[in-house]
């Protein structure tokens, strides 16, 4: 007979079974089995991109989609061969992921060896750069205790921010005595300019996961979680394909390797808020509750996710782990400090010449980091200083440039190694503006459940406000700095406890410039609107009139020929005279 | 959402499990545009859960929408790397050029213009995302110019 639609499935990719099997199912149960028919077929060459996913083309309509888990069956069913609505978000190509540009010379790459190098949709691939032998060596060969000491040695520490010892959060949640037990991985990379574990998740997503099962096998956890923001489309897509060819290959779900050891790994996502990066505010978004934060102790180790011992590290730490165990740990702790070993990735952004992904040795100074791999300032301005940890962290000003860059050197800075954002600024950035817009940034995402956050921020904020609006007042500067204290000092989680940093960092390093902007009404970067005056100078202009044509508020009067002036009291300080003037004789002063 | 299937489809695709409550909102949100009132209340009833604690967890984020968006949505990134890039001048021009402030929708329902965390797009900043296109290295007049090309109907 003939059928109206067949579906043409590549065998080649691992997981096509499955797949094939849940267009199977579907079809039963719609009772379509007679109407289409379903083919494994070896290639699917041709038309669009290969992703070596599981693809499936549908005839006549030809529409290929691409990646396709089981998971994604019952709507392509339902959808497009019952309704006949393709389902266009399943069709496009998942973008390859670019290349990394060759290391510079101080770079080290561990976290992201496979990024951009392996394609992230075929197990084999990941495989073939010894994925999964660390697993298959620790589940035949390791007690949990032996794995344990390995990471002892190799010194491992949170890539999440704060830097606890991995090893020991890994003992207090093995030595937790209810069951069950769940493992996380946060992959709510939220951090203003940084992107390191989304470049992980989508270009290596097997090298978490694998981290993720040995962290299991230790603390005797069956079922992960992997909570990932909903900003990340293509991670989420990425991890979805790797742990269903990961189940496919027997890395996950029961008795994995002959070992006895049961564990398998859902994906949650998030849905835009900045805090649920916060461990405790993470959990209670994943069991569908306001992402708020509440007291430690109990520790997730202790009573976690539903309030059972939960393991919760992030991204890069797990991706750490393989290698670890591949390596050795004395080979981990030979990069790095005394207290701050291996690598850490840290996205490069601002003004510097060459912004992106990098991944250094831990100890390595910031002017390494700025100069050598950053390629130094944009249009070789001078450095003034960099701000490290997100909303959370500090600026670290020039005195600063050759410190090594370690959890420890940077908390005595008053800054944060946090996840791992690194944002240079040159002398054109004010630094007050700086504090004022972080500030904003976390007096939007607060919580609102400790008031010393959630109304101190603000109060911060509005006095921030009026010192770059030129109605700062002696006093300021001792009230920001009061306020700082009490919110740092009573808000329950790392967002009103970091808060503040910004601003006092700022205050210790660059008080000149919120004192220029209070007394002087000045800002000494030219940044701040009000505190700004564009002035023509007399000995360039050429009375051409262009400015005084341009002006969207007519502040500037000249007849041709003239010396033309402009009027502070109706300059709006937009810059355009500035732009047009062929002579350069406008500047802000 | 006008469907009521629609929004029993997805409670049934999480199996009415109430842990998924923040999932079920999200793809609410995104399939019909926003949640309603309504859609509030059957959630709640399917789910056996207080109204209140639907709205609450609704309320809190960002990605669900408990108004009606406008035919374009711009989420302008307002985080350290495209501030430092000259943010500041876009964020005004948008302002401007659409003559409403961010968090609102043009009274035509044409555009709802919104702040976003970073996109991860950091090295072409300042960023923009329009629906789902994204834009990078803006300046003043390029603003001017992607929005004119979706009034004249060209815009992706």
């Amino acid at each position: 007979m003939a059928y109206r639609a067949n579906i043409l499935i590549n065998s080649d990719a691992p997981g096509a079974q499955a797949v094939y099997g849940a267009f199977l199912d579907e079809l039963q149960e719609l009772a379509l089995r007679d109407e289409v028919q379903v083919l494994m077929t070896s290639g699917l060459g041709g038309q669009g991109v290969a992703t070596q996913g599981v693809d499936a083309i549908v005839y006549p309509d030809s529409v290929r989609y691409v990646n396709l888990t089981p998971d994604d069956v019952a709507r392509i069913t339902k959808e497009h061969l019952l309704k006949g609505r393709p389902v266009l978000d399943l069709t496009q190509a998942t973008p390859k992921v670019t290349p990394l540009p060759p290391p510079a010379p101080k770079e080290v790459r561990v976290v992201l060896r496979n990024v951009g190098k392996i394609n992230p949709f075929d197990i084999e691939d990941y495989i073939a750069e010894d994925g999964y032998a660390a697993l298959a060596n620790v589940l035949t060969t390791m007690t949990p205790e032996q794995v344990l000491d390995v990471v002892k040695t190799s010194g491992l520490r949170g890539r999440g921010g704060a830097g606890f010892p991995t090893y020991l959060k890994w003992t207090f949640a093995r030595n937790s005595p209810n069951h069950p037990k769940y493992i996380i991985c946060n992959g709510d990379e939220g951090d203003p300019g940084a992107f390191m574990n989304r470049s992980v998740l989508e270009g290596d997503p097997h090298a978490v996961i694998e981290g993720m099962i040995i962290a299991a096998y230790v603390i005797g956890a069956e079922q992960g979680y992997f909570y990932v923001r909903a900003e990340y489309p293509i991670a989420i897509r990425t991890l979805r394909v790797a742990i269903e060819q990961a189940r496919e290959y027997g890395f996950l779900g029961k008795n994995i390797f002959g070992s006895g050891f049961d564990f398998d790994l859902e994906i949650r996502m998030g849905a835009g808020a900045f805090v649920c990066g916060e461990e405790t505010a993470l959990m209670h978004s994943i069991e569908g509750q306001r992402g708020m934060p509440t007291t430690r102790p109990p520790f997730p180790a202790v009573s976690g996710l539903w309030h059972q011992p939960t393991n919760i590290n992030n991204v890069e730490t797990y991706a750490n782990v393989p290698q670890i165990l591949l390596k050795g740990g004395e080979w981990f702790a030979s990069m790095g400090t005394e207290k701050s070993k291996g690598t850490k990735t840290f996205a490069i952004a601002g003004k510097v010449k060459r912004t992106g992904l990098i991944e250094v040795p831990l100890g390595i100074t910031i002017r390494e980091i700025v100069y050598d791999i950053g390629g130094g300032i944009l249009n070789d301005k001078k450095f003034k200083a960099v701000q490290t940890g997100g909303p959370m962290g500090g600026c670290i000003p020039e005195q600063y440039l050759d410190m090594p860059v370690d959890y420890e050197s940077l908390a005595s800075v008053g800054s944060i190694m946090g996840s791992g954002g690194f944002v240079v600024m040159d002398e054109d950035t004010c630094m007050v503006d700086i504090a004022r817009f972080f500030m904003e940034f976390v007096q939007d995402e607060s919580c609102g459940k400790c008031t010393p956050c959630r109304v101190g921020t603000r109060r911060m904020l509005e006095i921030l406000n009026d010192i770059c609006a030129g109605r700062g007042q002696p006093g300021d500067i001792e009230l920001l700095e009061t306020l700082a204290k009490s919110i740092k000092g009573s808000s329950l989680c790392g967002l009103g406890q970091g808060a503040p940093n910004p601003v006092l960092s700022t205050i210790k390093y660059f008080r000149h410039e919120y004192e220029a902007h209070i007394y002087e009404k000045k800002c000494p970067a030219k940044v701040c609107r009000a505190l700004i005056e564009y002035k023509v100078d007399p000995d360039l202009c050429i009375g051409c009139t262009r400015c005084a044509r341009n002006c969207p508020v007519n502040a500037i009067a000249g007849a041709p020929k003239e010396k033309h002036v402009i009027d502070p009291t109706i300059c709006i300080r937009c810059g355009i005279c500035k732009q047009v003037c062929p002579v350069a004789a406008i500047d802000v002063y | 959402m006008p469907e009521s299937s629609t929004l029993n489809e997805i409670i049934q695709k999480y199996g009415g499990d109430r842990e998924a409550l923040v999932e079920i909102l999200r793809d609410v949100s995104q399939v019909a545009g926003y949640v309603t009132p309504e859609n509030i209340a059957t959630i709640a009833q399917r789910l056996g859960l207080p109204q209140s604690q639907v709205h609450s967890v609704a309320s809190f984020y960002s990605l669900v929408n408990l108004k009606p968006r406008g035919k374009h949505v711009i989420r302008f990134c307002q985080d350290a790397p495209c501030h430092v890039a000259g943010g500041r001048e876009i964020w005004k021009t948008l302002e401007q050029t659409l003559g409403i402030p961010f968090g609102a929708t043009t009274p035509d329902g044409t555009w709802t213009l919104l702040t976003t965390s970073c996109i991860g797009a950091c090295s072409v900043g300042p960023v923009m995302m329009v629906d789902d296109e994204i834009y990078g290295n803006l300046t003043p007049e390029k603003v001017q110019e992607i929005i004119a090309q979706y009034r004249a109907g060209g815009g992706a």
